[in-house]
């Protein structure tokens, strides 16, 4: 009896001190669908780092004796309409698709955050012109806005990452800001004004640690929505360009050959999913574990 | 209610001022000299001259806005350097077939995101629930030009039932027309649809949980009554004004689809504009884009405030 008192004391203090990340991630490991997502994400990072080693093939060397191969022991997922190994393009094509959704969502992080701060703490007229701002971005669907910019500033991979990471910016000012509003109302800002903080410190150092967790989930949804508008931008073209793999651009090309060469649009469509599946099980478990009211 | 529409109005304002800035801001990220890029090939600087006279590139750029502006908010969206043609009556021309899409894509989505959204509540942790969430998923994480190209594959390469690109108009002949439009709608629909399942889904479980339900089960009512009756209208009002926000999402997946579907509709032509350097016309469509968009949204607002009593003044 007094053992399990005990014991059910020490897990109570347990409890009680346990980091608030420990907290999370002991949650999120509950949830067999963030897990999924995560050893996926985790797959492709690796394949992704680890590309010249992984692939079998050069992804951009053509063979005129391997032209649409089906898939067989030689090139598992078959090659395409210049000989290339299918599989080869997609192992290098992840390198395209993951820096596009980092760097993208990093983009719109670098700038989303300190605007959405800026004008969730300052309030007045600065948060009504960037409020304001930002519903005019909003206004243009997410995808003709990148389409448009990435037009003007020619096509490339760093030109859609910039495309991408400036259209998902809205998105994370208006979040961070609704965020901060709610935020500097609580008494430990208002502790922080009270011993004299300068304001710069109350947002950077009492504000923005407690928002991390909405942001989190954002930034890893919006890194799914970056990797499909990346290889949508690449598939219209207007990102990575031919010879280097993409999977946008892959199936691009596979849509002429979808009749002789149907592998050659199913694996790289299939990469697509799973990357973007593994971040939104990602995002939504996330969205679970760090939500206070899920205990 | 009066008060709420003219707040409303005035808030549009300042956004739609952002958004012609916005548009016309895109030209400024030309490198070197807009006249030579717009130009393309032609370097004849007569052509130069007369580029740099239409679109007043001499002038400082706040005039060149407001020649801009003026030009548009009388109608005119400036003219395809490709197609010699008005930008407005281009998007007259295409419009039609993009909206003819778009509404299909609705009713696809309607009718497959609602009931699995309300089966999915209904039947909270079964199979069937698996099923709706594992569908949604799939949905939102498919990306419509791939699901494009599979149907492609299957229905018309492989079984042969429906062409695989091009497109007939309704008045010309019905039939024709809706087997080119067909697959590009079930395209389009199928990531509204799981999107609005899960709104439908949690709209539903949290109807479900209300008072009036419970009273109306107490009162004795069957059980389809209280669900199609009680819960789904009031249910209804929020996935409604969130499925109206969804139509950015149609219209970027128009682009896609119209491309993959060789459909000669909106999304087509600015695709087709920004690799003929057709600055113009890539500017009027989303110009047109996002003005609707915004039009939608403040009819969204409208809708939701005249079906909720509690938000009438």
């Amino acid at each position: 009896m007094t053992a399990t008192t005990l014991s059910t004391a020490t897990a109570a203090t347990d409890a009680r001190e346990e980091n608030p990340w420990a907290r999370a991630w002991r949650r999120l490991r509950r949830r067999k669908g963030a897990m999924v997502g995560l050893a996926i994400v985790l797959l492709f990072v690796v394949l992704a780092l680890a590309a010249p080693l992984v692939a079998p093939y050069d992804p951009i060397a053509t063979s005129w004796s391997a032209v649409r191969k089906p898939p067989s022991w030689a090139h598992w997922l078959g090659t395409d309409e210049v000989g290339r190994d299918v599989l080869s393009r997609i192992i290098w094509g992840a390198r395209a698709s993951l820096s596009a959704g980092l760097v993208s969502v990093g983009i719109a992080l670098a700038f989303g955050v300190p605007l959405g701060l800026l004008a969730g703490y300052a309030g007045g007229w600065v948060d009504a012109l960037l409020s304001r701002i930002v519903d005019a971005m909003l206004a243009v669907p997410f995808l003709i806005l990148a389409i448009a910019l990435a037009a003007f500033l020619g096509p490339s991979l760093s030109n859609a990452m910039i495309a991408i990471g400036v259209t998902a910016t809205p998105v994370f000012i208006r979040l961070t800001r609704g965020q901060t509003i709610a935020a500097k109302i609580e008494d430990y800002v208002e502790a922080a004004r009270a011993v004299g903080n300068p304001h710069w410190r109350i947002a950077l150092r009492h504000v923005l640690p407690n928002i991390v967790p909405p942001l989190l989930v954002q930034a890893s949804l919006a890194i799914a929505g970056a990797i499909i508008a990346e290889a949508a931008l690449s598939f219209l073209g207007l990102g990575q360009q031919p010879p280097a793999p993409s999977w946008g651009s892959m199936l691009n090309s596979a849509q002429r050959f979808i009749a002789q060469a149907p592998w050659m649009a199913f694996w790289p469509g299939v990469a697509i999913f799973l990357a973007v599946l593994s971040f939104n099980l990602l995002g939504d478990g996330l969205r679970d574990a760090l939500d206070p009211r899920h205990k | 209610m009066l008060a709420f529409l003219t707040q409303r109005l005035l808030q549009l304002v300042p956004t739609l001022f952002f958004v012609s800035v916005l548009i016309f801001g895109l030209q400024q990220l030309l490198p070197g000299d807009p006249a030579l890029i717009m130009a393309g090939e032609e370097r004849d600087p007569e052509v130069l001259e007369q580029i740099r006279q239409q679109y007043r590139l001499n002038e400082p750029i706040w005039v060149q806005y407001f020649y801009w502006i003026q030009g548009v908010l009388s109608g005119n969206l400036g003219e395809s350097m490709r197609l010699k043609t008005s930008v407005l009556s281009l998007v007259q021309e295409k419009l039609p077939v993009t909206l003819q899409l778009a509404s299909m894509a609705i009713v696809v989505a309607l009718g497959i995101g609602i009931p699995a959204g309300i089966i999915s509540a209904v039947k909270k942790d079964t199979a069937l629930d698996y099923g709706a969430n594992i569908f949604a998923l799939w949905g939102i994480s498919t990306p419509n030009f791939w699901l494009g190209i599979l149907m492609i594959f299957l229905f018309s390469v492989t079984l042969g039932w429906l062409p695989a690109s091009g497109y007939v108009s309704l008045s010309e002949n019905w039939k024709a027309s809706l087997a080119t439009t067909i697959m590009p709608a079930f395209v389009l629909g199928n990531a509204i649809a799981a999107i609005l399942m899960r709104h439908t889904r949690s709209a539903m479980l949290q109807a479900m949980g209300a008072d009036y339900v419970r009273t109306a089960r107490a009162k004795g009512l069957y059980e389809r009554r209280v669900v199609l009756k009680h819960a789904l209208r009031n249910a209804m009002t929020p996935v409604i004004t969130l499925g109206a926000l969804e139509f950015g999402t149609l219209l970027s997946g128009a682009v896609l689809t119209e491309q993959i579907f060789t459909i000669p509709g909106f999304g087509k032509l600015i695709v087709d504009a920004v690799f003929n350097r057709d600055y113009a016309v890539v500017q009027g469509v989303v110009l047109v884009t996002s003005t609707t968009y915004i039009a939608l949204n403040l009819l969204a607002d409208i809708a939701y405030v005249l079906v909720n009593p509690r938000l009438r003044g």
